[in-house]
C-alpha cells in the first residue's frame, strides 16, 4: 500500500503544478476534479484496509469533489461565457517558479517535522502542505471569481490530505459535517458567481473595490 | 433540551420557506425567537444534565453565550419583522451610489435568519472542537445570503469577501483541530481526541510543540471570524452593507461565537501549562486590533462602518482581557455581554436613521434629535454606552479588564489600551454628536413623524439592560460569569 499512497501523493503534487500553470478554466476544473477523485482513494490506501468509515468518507469526498463540484463549475462557465483566465495578477511562469520553491520548502519542512508516529507516507505532509498553499495562491493570485472557488476546493483538498495523519481520531460524523459544510460553501459561492457576473458583466473579483477604505 | 434548542429554529426555517403570507412568516420569526429565549431561560435556571464526554451540552460558558445570542435574536426578530414590513417591494434606488436594486425573497431571508440562530446555538452547545468547527463554518454559510439581501453591487462585493475570507480562515482552524489531535494522541497514533473536557483533563500530558501550533492555527482561523486585526478586512464591509437587523446580529452575536472557539482553545493551553504563550498571543492580537480600529474610527464618513470598526475595537478588548487572564477574563466575558447589548441596539438605531435619511453618510445625517426624537436620543445614549461611560455596564467591564492590566510589568498594555479607547471615544463622539444635533437638512419634515414602538423598543430594551448591568449585576448572572471564567481558566473577583 505504501507504493499506492506514494504514487497518489505524487499525482496530487503534479495536479497542483498543472493548476498553477493552466490558463484555460475548463482544464483547470477537470484537473481539480481528477484531484478530488484521487483524494477519495487516500483514506483507503493510507490505512491499508477498507473500513466502513474510510469507504464512506472516500466515496463521499470523491463524489462531491470529482462529480458535483466540477458539474457546478462547468455549468457556471457555460452560463457566463468565460473561457480562460486573462491577465492573472501573477503570471503562469512566475506562478510555477514560486510553486517549485514552495514545494522544496514543503519537503524540507515535512522532513524535519517530528511526527510522534509514523505517517502513512513520507510524502503525505509535504504534498498536503503544497496543495494547501496552491489553493491559497489561486485565491490570491487569480482574478476570476470562479478560479477563486476552485482555489477554495484545492485548499480543502490539501487539508483533507493532511487530515489523513489523524484520520482515526476524527469521528466520522464530524468528517461528514465538514464535507457538508464544504459542499454548501461551494454551492453558495457558485450562486454568488452568477450574481457577480450579472451585476458587473464580468467575474473579475479584483474589480470589487468599491468598499476599499478611502474610496468615494 | 439541547436538541430542542437546535431543532426548533431549523423546523421554523422549514416552515418559513413554505408559508406564503408575509405577515404570518414575520409572526413565526418573532414567535420562534420568543420560544427559543424561553427555553434558554429554562436552561439558565435549571441547567440540563449532560454526560461528561457528551459532544453537545451547555456548560457555564456555553450557557452564557447561548443567552447572549438568544436574547439578541429575540430583540432583533421584533425589529426585523418591522423592518421587513417597511421594505418596499420591487425596484428601489440606493441614494449613496445611485444603483437600482431589488430585495432577495423574504421567505429565504427569514429562513436564513432562523438557520443562523440554530447554528449559533450549536456553537454554544459544542463541547467537541470538531463539532464546533462545523457549527462556526455553518454560521458563515447561513449569514452570507443575509448580507446580500439588498441585491446591489456593494453588498455583493461585501458578501463575496466575507464568504471567501472567512471560509479560508476557518479552513485553517480545521488544520488547528488536526494538530490538536496529534498533540493529544498516544505515541502509536491512537487515542487522540477533540472533546474539550477530555483535552483539559489531559493537561500537561499533551505534546507542547503541537499544542502551540494548534493554538496558532485556531487563533488565526477563529480570529478571522471574530474580526481580530489584521484578519478583520472583511468585517467593516459585511457589517455595513448588510441590512441593519442582520448587522446587529453579526456584530452582537456572531463575533462572540468565534470568541468562544478561541476561549476553548485557550483553556486547553492553560490546562497544559501554556497559558502564558496563548495569553500573550491573545493580548498581542487584541492590542493590535484596538489600535487599528481606533485609527479607522477617526473621520469615518460612513456611520455603519463606524459601528463596524467599533466592533473590531471591542473584539480586541475581549481578546486582551482573555489574554491577561485571571479576573480580566471575567471582565472580558462581562464585556462580551455588554458589547453585544449595546452594539445590537446601535445597529438597530442606525437602521432607523438610514430609513429616514436614506444615506449612510454621517455628513448628510443631521439633526436626528429633531427629526427622530426617540432614535436620536437612543443614538446619544448608545454613544455613551459604547464608549464605556458610567453608569453603563460597559464601564464596569472595561474597568475590570484595565484594572487587571495595571499589574507590574505590563502597565504598558493598559496604557496602550486606554490610549486606543480615548482615540475611539473622540472619533465616535464627534461623528455621533454631529449626527444628533443641529438643524434638520432641507427636504425632511420633522413634524408629524411618529416612530413605531417596534422600531425603537428593541434598542431601548437592550440599552436599558446594559444600563442595568452597570448599576447592578444580578446574582444569577454573576455566578454564571464566575463559573464560566473559572471553567475557561480565569478567575472571578
Amino acid at each position: 500500500m505504501q507504493n499506492g499512497t506514494g504514487s497518489l501523493l505524487i499525482f496530487l503534487i503534479l495536479t497542483d503544478l498543472l493548476l498553477l500553470g493552466s490558463s484555460r478554466l475548463r482544464n483547470a476544473i477537470r484537473i481539480g476534479a481528477a484531484q478530488g477523485v484521487a483524494l477519495g482513494l487516500l483514506p483507503w490506501l493510507a490505512h491499508g484496509q477498507l473500513t466502513g468509515s474510510a469507504l464512506l468518507l472516500g466515496a463521499g469526498s470523491a463524489a462531491l469533489k470529482g462529480v458535483v463540484f466540477p458539474a457546478l463549475l462547468h455549468r457556471a462557465l457555460r452560463e457566463i461565457h468565460v473561457r480562460r483566465e486573462i491577465e492573472p495578477l501573477i503570471g503562469y511562469i512566475p506562478s510555477l517558479l514560486i510553486g517549485t520553491g514552495v514545494l522544496a520548502a514543503a519537503f524540507a519542512f515535512g522532513a524535519r517535522l517530528p511526527l510522534p508516529w509514523e505517517s502513512p507516507s513520507p510524502l503525505l505532509v509535504p504534498a498536503g502542505l503544497f496543495t494547501l498553499w496552491t489553493g491559497v495562491f489561486l485565491i490570491m493570485a487569480r482574478r476570476k471569481a470562479i478560479t477563486q472557488v476552485l482555489g477554495y476546493i484545492v485548499l480543502e483538498n490539501g487539508i483533507f490530505a493532511l487530515g489523513m495523519v489523524v484520520v482515526e481520531a476524527m469521528p466520522l460524523l464530524v468528517e461528514l459535517g465538514v464535507l457538508l459544510d464544504v459542499f454548501v460553501a461551494v454551492f453558495v459561492m457558485g450562486i454568488l458567481v452568477f450574481h457577480i457576473n450579472r451585476e458587473f458583466d464580468h467575474i473579475d473579483s479584483d474589480q470589487l473595490t468599491a468598499l476599499k477604505e478611502g474610496a468615494p | 433540551m439541547t436538541w430542542a434548542l437546535i431543532f426548533l429554529p431549523l423546523l421554523a426555517a422549514g416552515m418559513a420557506m413554505a408559508i406564503r403570507s408575509d405577515r404570518l412568516r414575520r409572526a413565526l420569526l418573532v414567535a420562534t425567537a420568543a420560544i427559543h429565549f424561553a427555553l434558554t431561560a429554562v436552561c439558565w435556571i435549571r441547567p440540563p444534565a449532560c454526560a461528561p464526554d457528551a459532544w453537545l451540552g451547555f456548560d457555564a460558558a456555553g450557557r452564557l453565550f447561548l443567552g447572549i445570542a438568544s436574547l439578541l435574536f429575540w430583540a432583533v426578530a421584533v425589529y426585523a419583522a418591522h423592518r421587513l414590513g417597511a421594505e418596499s417591494r420591487g425596484r428601489q434606488a440606493e441614494e449613496d451610489t445611485g444603483s437600482i436594486f431589488v430585495n432577495a425573497p423574504e421567505a429565504v431571508h427569514t429562513a436564513c435568519l432562523l438557520v443562523f440562530l440554530a447554528t449559533m446555538t450549536l456553537v454554544a452547545a459544542s463541547r467537541h472542537l470538531g463539532v464546533l468547527w462545523v457549527a462556526v463554518e455553518a454560521t458563515t454559510l447561513a449569514t452570507a445570503p443575509l448580507i446580500y439581501f439588498h441585491r446591489q453591487p456593494r453588498s455583493l462585493e461585501a458578501t463575496w469577501k466575507y464568504l471567501l475570507v472567512c471560509s479560508v480562515g476557518i479552513a485553517l482552524a480545521l488544520l488547528g483541530n488536526f494538530l490538536l489531535v496529534v498533540a493529544s494522541a498516544a505515541p502509536d497514533g491512537t487515542g487522540g481526541t477533540l472533546v474539550v473536557r477530555e483535552l483539559v483533563a489531559r493537561g500537561a500530558s499533551l505534546r507542547a510543540p503541537w499544542l502551540k501550533a494548534a493554538f496558532v492555527f485556531l487563533l488565526v482561523g477563529y480570529g478571522t471570524k471574530m474580526g481580530l486585526a489584521p484578519m478583520h478586512t472583511w468585517l467593516p464591509d459585511a457589517h455595513s452593507e448588510a441590512p441593519s437587523p442582520v448587522s446587529a446580529l453579526l456584530s452582537g452575536a456572531l463575533l462572540n461565537c468565534a470568541f468562544l472557539g478561541i476561549l476553548r482553545a485557550h483553556s486547553i493551553c492553560g490546562a497544559a501549562g501554556l497559558g502564558g504563550f496563548s495569553g500573550s498571543l491573545l493580548a498581542g492580537f487584541g492590542l493590535l486590533s484596538m489600535g487599528i480600529a481606533a485609527a479607522f474610527l477617526v473621520n469615518q464618513a460612513d456611520y455603519k462602518r463606524l459601528l463596524a470598526y467599533s466592533s473590531v475595537e471591542h473584539m480586541g478588548l475581549l481578546s486582551l482581557g482573555a489574554g491577561l487572564g485571571g479576573v480580566a477574563l471575567y471582565g472580558a466575558l462581562l464585556h462580551a455581554v455588554n458589547h453585544s447589548l449595546v452594539k445590537a441596539a446601535l445597529f438597530m438605531v442606525a437602521g432607523n436613521l438610514l430609513a429616514a435619511y436614506r444615506t449612510k453618510q454621517a455628513a448628510r445625517t443631521r439633526g436626528a434629535l429633531r427629526l427622530l426624537p426617540v432614535s436620536g436620543a437612543l443614538w446619544l445614549a448608545g454613544l455613551l454606552a459604547i464608549t464605556g461611560t458610567p453608569p453603563f455596564g460597559t464601564f464596569a467591564s472595561e474597568f475590570t479588564i484595565l484594572r487587571a492590566a495595571f499589574a507590574p510589568g505590563r502597565e504598558w498594555m493598559a496604557v496602550a489600551a486606554l490610549l486606543a479607547l480615548a482615540v475611539a471615544f473622540a472619533g465616535m463622539a464627534r461623528t455621533f454628536l454631529g449626527m444628533a444635533l443641529g438643524p434638520v437638512p432641507d427636504g425632511f419634515e420633522p413634524a408629524g413623524r411618529r416612530e413605531r414602538p417596534a422600531a425603537c423598543g428593541p434598542a431601548l430594551a437592550l440599552l436599558a439592560a446594559s444600563l442595568w448591568l452597570g448599576l447592578w449585576i444580578p446574582n444569577g448572572l454573576n455566578d454564571l460569569l464566575g463559573h464560566a471564567a473559572r471553567l475557561l481558566g480565569g478567575g472571578a473577583p
